[in-house]
């Protein structure tokens, strides 16, 4: 029998140069196994007496702790190699392309009308809407156009052969200006709305389309002037752009639906060939754009809408929406609009995530 | 409206600068629309004088001149004009110079060998007249050297655009009394020339039709020379755009474009009997001075004599007794003609003229007698004859409005504060009268003055909407409350999450073609079409939104697009019972194309089918609220989906029998030869409004908490008829025990070998989630029993 730390130091020479997991095993068994020469020479201690026992034992013990070490260390050695080995055998080419999920987006349109009540919320603004296809009364008469009013010619109007159960005529509103008279009759005063949506002009160019789109709003209230209203158009021009110099110029005008009649101005400036908003319109390299119409509200408007002009006053607004998009997000042509081409829509529109919040700003940067 | 700074200078006096005109009428509410300064066209153009005028010598029509610009140089110009000859002044353009007719920039150059450094020029070629036969030939005195435009007095434009309220700014001198009251300058008194008018008139004037023409006044005036109109009128008569005619003519544009009234004058030979104002017989027939003959009907009102309509009252004048060169003797016409009625005649006839935009509008009824002096006055100074009296039948309205007034009211209403006596001002600058008491009186021109808004409308106007300052409104007290209907909350919901599906959001016309929009209504109901469309293609109201986006995935395949996933929410337009419409809030998917293209991993393109348009409905119904778990897939039926889609390809979703949610599927091909595009193309439209509102919605959810036990899957495959749909299936296995199953998943359909004829094998996986104690083995026994039980009423039967 060979003394136990030459054996030992043979067995940890061969656990060391194996170079698989079953050389590793035949190692195992030879020292630890059942048979192993390190189980018997621990099973010799049974037969031994007391003193002899505490004699042999820790070589034994020590032999048994060393191979038991060297063979776990070993394994785990070749185990990582095997794992390596079989990762390297697995190597993919991560230049091909992943497969792609689609990217949808939303309107222009709809994006700047969510900034608009977004922004208008603020103000104490609700969203009305109304219908589309209107009768005349709602589209002409209540907004003190009555049917000889040279200004209802001047509307471009879409009509249906039909007539309503009443005998007006059918048409195709020509403004949201209706949505006015359909929330003052259905709610009363004091109101705030804004009223955005899809308006209908028989004229097409360039800059027209015959749908098109137009936000309405209306305040009516006690002691509403025209210094309210020209703040409120302010405030907005300035949320939505984002920019502190926005400068409205307000020239007299004419609607039938407002007394005192009020056409509002931006000024702006051409940079690149794109106007750009903001500035005063008679600082140098700046001009003056038209940008919507108000006013406050006729009397007579008050009145067919059920209201006492002697109590309530108040004023309107309208907008083109499209128009406002277009200065905003610089798209220079109105018919792409409406033509569902995927890459203008990809291009031009936002995505899903950026919905309008004032913490974050309403606008979405490109 | 167009006029030259000249003219409005006949009306006011003022040292204003033309900007300074510009910005207060942009002030004061009569927008600028443009500014033409001729001196802009006419820089580079200088006056000349001939020195040397030779036969060139290769161009028989040709001359060569030498001429002077003053500076001592005389420049050699080649000529081709007739009259040009040495000695004579006339206009040089010099290289650089824009030649006003034709833009051609001006170069030295050779013309047949010639060396020529600029060109005289004609009077069309500056702009200045139709003259071409020769080049200008100016005085002895015009200075050389001088810019032409300096010496010709170059007269800007300015154009204004008047709105329909202001009639009596649809004249110069309305204008003008505008601006003096803006402070521009001082209104000058009408220059009344005077004559010596004698004897009664000799035509009877009367009117028949004091509703339609409520007064009718006339004179003649005989012995007049009509011709060409003196310079000054032509030059006036052009800058507002206006051709001259012959001076009768021009006269009477003159009186409309300068004061804004229009008036009539009549040959008297043409005439015979009384001239009357009177409604027009149903089909009597005008000929009037466009050339055009026009039919008329009783409601119109006309000016005729004894052989028959002269006049369109207050529209357009007959061809037959207009004047002409050779008229001596004439009765003019100044009436006031009844706003309405005047605006309907027109509409009806489709005729405009700028006399009906006034007399529409409304003219001015103190301002006949004016008027009709002014304008005789005017003929007997430039064309001679002898005026008669006035001859008058009925009279303008003459009541004047009176406003009571609280100039209080101006800060109320107009949010700014303007002195009394400042406002006082402002309005008696404008012709109205301001009692102690504030009560004020309108001038009757201003049709437009209702009640005390518009007396605070011209006050702020004149006084500058610049000092109006911005006043907060009132803000609720803390946060903003929010506003949005649930029905807004659902479409803003509803719109991302399409999006978020990787769809693109477009926007359709709301009109389709009639053949497009015919295609997809239900039942018999005819396309609701407009009476007047723009075109043929944007023509019928969409019953659908699928054919616009059909129309758009056409257009995106013919562009080379290889797929379009396109949604819309928008409305269908339907009839309502009351005539009027029913507008249904919807949401359009088409998916056409490839929804995979090729690739190194997935193989082959692949096409959308029907159960992609069925992820997204579900999908989109669930984002809008709608109880998806309780929805069926039914149909096609009479509920739908209809005949645009493939009959074996498509579904709609309801809850119950007869309330649709959506309808999906594939597009049927009848459908897409229609469109002329390629499919197969998938659709989806979801009806918004048939989705049931969700009621007492709080923010808590119901209480919940994960079940402790873990859940147990069972598999069971069962033999079904071919017919049977897996849904039904599902649904009876989902109900045979519905405590313990919590879902129920078909995870195989098969058919084929080892499948009998008639048959397809269905295996689901069934989800169990035991309660508080776990599934003992007769527990899930008896569950499987129950399981095969429920299916085998569907004539399933469990595989071994």
């Amino acid at each position: 029998m060979t003394d136990i730390p030459s054996q030992t130091e043979a067995a940890l020479a061969a656990i060391s140069a194996s170079a698989t997991l079953d050389a590793l095993e035949a190692q195992r068994l030879e020292t630890l196994g059942k048979k192993g020469w390190v189980s018997l020479a621990l099973k010799t201690l049974g037969g031994m007496s007391p003193e002899e026992r505490t004699a042999a034992a820790p070589a034994i013990q020590s032999a048994r702790a060393a191979i038991a070490e060297a063979l776990d260390a070993k394994k785990a050695a070749l185990e990582a190699a095997a794992l390596e080995e079989q990762l390297a055998r697995e190597t993919i080419d991560l230049t091909l392309p992943a497969q792609a999920a689609p990217k949808g987006s939303v309107h222009p349109v709809s994006q700047v009308m969510d900034e608009l009540a977004e922004i208008f919320a603020d103000l104490g603004f609700a969203v009305a809407t109304g219908p589309e296809i209107e009768d005349d009364w709602h589209n002409f008469t209540a907004l003190n156009m009555d049917e000889t009013h040279p200004a209802r010619a001047m509307h471009d109007t879409f009509y249906f052969p039909d007539k309503t159960a009443d005998g007006k005529d059918v048409l195709l509103r020509t403004h949201t200006s209706p949505v006015q008279i359909r929330s003052m009759l259905d709610q009363g005063a004091p109101i705030r709305i804004i009223a955005p949506g899809r308006v209908y002009r028989s004229d097409s160019d360039a800059t027209h389309t015959p749908m098109f789109h137009q936000v309405e709003g209306l305040v009516i209230d006690k002691g509403i002037h025209l210094g309210h209203l020209k703040w409120t158009l302010e405030t907005f021009f300035k949320a939505f752009f984002e920019r502190e110099d926005i400068t409205l110029r307000l020239r007299p005008s004419y609607f039938p639906f407002t007394e005192p009649s009020v056409e509002v101005d931006v000024g702006y400036s051409n940079e690149g060939g794109r106007r750009v908003v903001g500035g005063h319109g008679d600082a140098p390299g700046h001009a003056w754009m038209e940008i919507g119409g108000s006013g406050m509200v006729n009397a007579r408007v008050l009145a067919f809408a059920g209201l006492d002009p002697a109590e309530w006053q108040g004023f309107a607004f309208g907008l083109g929406i499209d128009r406002i998009a277009m200065l905003k997000y610089g798209m220079n042509d109105l018919r792409a609009f409406f033509d569902g081409d995927p890459r203008w829509l990809a291009h031009y529109g936002f995505s899903p995530f950026d919905q309008p919040t004032l913490s974050a700003g309403v606008g979405a940067k490109a | 409206m167009k006029f030259s700074l000249t003219w409005l200078k006949d009306y006011l006096e003022t040292t204003a600068s033309v900007a300074e005109i510009c910005d207060g009428l942009n002030a004061i509410g009569l927008e600028v629309e443009g500014v033409e300064d001729p001196a802009e066209k006419l820089a580079g153009f200088r006056i000349a004088h001939v020195l040397t005028a030779a036969r060139h010598p290769d161009a028989d029509k040709l001359q060569v001149l030498t001429v002077d610009t003053g500076d001592g140089n005389p420049l050699q110009v080649v000529c081709g004009a007739p009259n040009a000859r040495a000695g004579m002044k006339g206009v040089l353009g010099l290289p650089g110079a824009v030649v006003p007719a034709n833009g051609m920039v001006l170069r030295k150059s050779a013309i047949r060998g010639v060396e020529s450094n600029g060109m005289m020029c004609s009077t069309r070629e500056l702009e200045l007249g139709d003259d071409h036969e020769g080049i200008i030939e100016l005085p002895d005195d015009a200075p050389v050297g001088v810019s032409f435009a300096d010496y010709h007095g170059a007269d800007p434009v300015i154009e204004v655009a008047v709105t329909p309220n202001r009639p009596d700014c649809m004249g110069v001198y309305g204008i003008a009394r505008d601006l003096a009251a803006k402070g521009l300058g001082t209104l000058k008194p009408i220059a009344m020339p005077a004559f010596t008018a004698a004897g009664t008139c000799p035509v009877e004037i009367r009117t028949d039709d004091p509703e339609g023409c409520p007064a009718f006044y006339g004179r003649v005036v005989k012995g007049v020379k009509n011709g060409p109109s003196p310079d000054w009128l032509q030059a006036r008569l052009k800058s507002a755009g206006q051709r001259p005619i012959s001076l009768l003519v021009d006269l009477t544009n003159y009186l409309m474009l300068g004061f804004g009234r229009p008036a009539h004058a009549y040959d008297l030979a043409k005439l015979s009997g009384a001239v009357v104002a009177r409604r027009a017989k149903d089909g009597e027939e005008v000929l009037a001075l466009n050339e055009k003959t026009y039919t008329l009907d009783a409601a119109m009102t006309v000016i005729a004599d004894d052989n028959g309509v002269h006049d369109i009252a207050g529209i357009m004048g007959g061809e037959h007794s207009g004047v002409s060169e050779g008229t001596t003797d004439v009765l003019l016409e100044i009436a006031y003609f009844d706003p309405a009625r005047i605006g309907a005649t027109g509409r009806k006839l489709g005729l405009s003229s700028d006399a009906r935009t006034r007399f529409e509008r409304g003219v001015d009824p103190e301002f006949l007698d004016q008027g009709l002096d002014l304008l005789t006055g005017l003929i007997v100074d430039l064309a001679g004859g002898s005026p008669s009296e006035v001859v008058r039948a009925g009279s303008p309205p003459s009541a004047a409005k009176v406003i009571t007034f609280d100039p209080g009211l101006t800060l109320r209403l107009g949010g700014v504060e303007v002195p009394e006596a400042e406002q006082k001002r402002i309005l008696e600058s404008l012709g109205f009268a301001v009692g102690a008491d504030w009560h004020v009186t309108c001038p009757l021109r201003r049709h437009d003055i209702e009640g005390p808004a518009d007396i605070v409308e011209e006050v702020v106007r004149i006084h500058g909407l610049d000092k109006v300052a911005s006043v907060a409104l009132p803000r609720v007290e803390g946060v903003a409350r929010p506003t949005a209907t649930p029905q807004q909350k659902v479409e803003r919901g509803l719109r991302r999450a399409a999006a978020a599906s990787g769809l693109n959001e477009a926007i359709t016309w709301s009109f389709l073609p009639e053949w497009a929009a015919e295609h997809f209504v239900t039942g018999n109901e005819p396309p609701w079409v407009l009476a007047n469309p723009i075109s043929e293609d944007m023509k019928a109201m969409r019953p659908s939104l699928l054919p616009g986006l059909l129309m758009a995935a056409k257009r995106n395949a013919d562009r080379g697009a290889a797929s379009s996933r396109l949604f819309e929410i928008g409305r269908r337009y339907f009839r309502a019972s009351d005539g009027l419409s029913d507008e249904k809030p919807t949401l359009g998917i088409v998916l056409a194309g490839e929804k995979t293209p090729r690739g190194w991993q997935s193989g082959k393109a692949k096409p959308f089918d029907a159960y992609d348009a069925k992820a997204l409905a579900l999908q989109l119904l669930e984002a809008a609220g709608a109880p998806v778990a309780n929805l069926m897939v039914m149909g096609p039926d009479s509920s739908g989906p209809g005949a645009q889609f493939h009959p074996g390809q498509s579904a709609t979703l309801r809850l119950g029998p007869k309330t649709v949610l959506a309808r999906f599927g594939m597009v049927h091909p009848a459908t897409l030869k229609t469109f002329d595009v390629d499919g197969p193309i998938a659709a989806v439209e979801l009806f918004l409004d048939a989705i049931p509102a969700k009621k007492g919605a709080a923010f808590a959810r119901p209480g919940f908490t994960p079940p402790a036990l873990q859940a147990v899957t069972r598999d069971f495959a069962f033999l079904v008829p071919a017919t049977l749909a897996a849904g039904d299936l599902v649904r009876a296995v989902q109900g045979a025990d519905k405590a313990a199953i919590t879902g129920v998943r078909v995870f195989d359909v098969f058919a084929g070998q080892g499948v009998p004829e008639g048959h397809k094998s269905i295996a689901v996986e069934v989800t169990l989630q035991p309660g508080e104690t776990s599934f003992k083995d007769a527990d899930l026994k008896a569950i499987a029993e129950k399981v095969v039980a429920a299916a085998t009423k569907l004539g399933a039967e469990l595989r071994g």
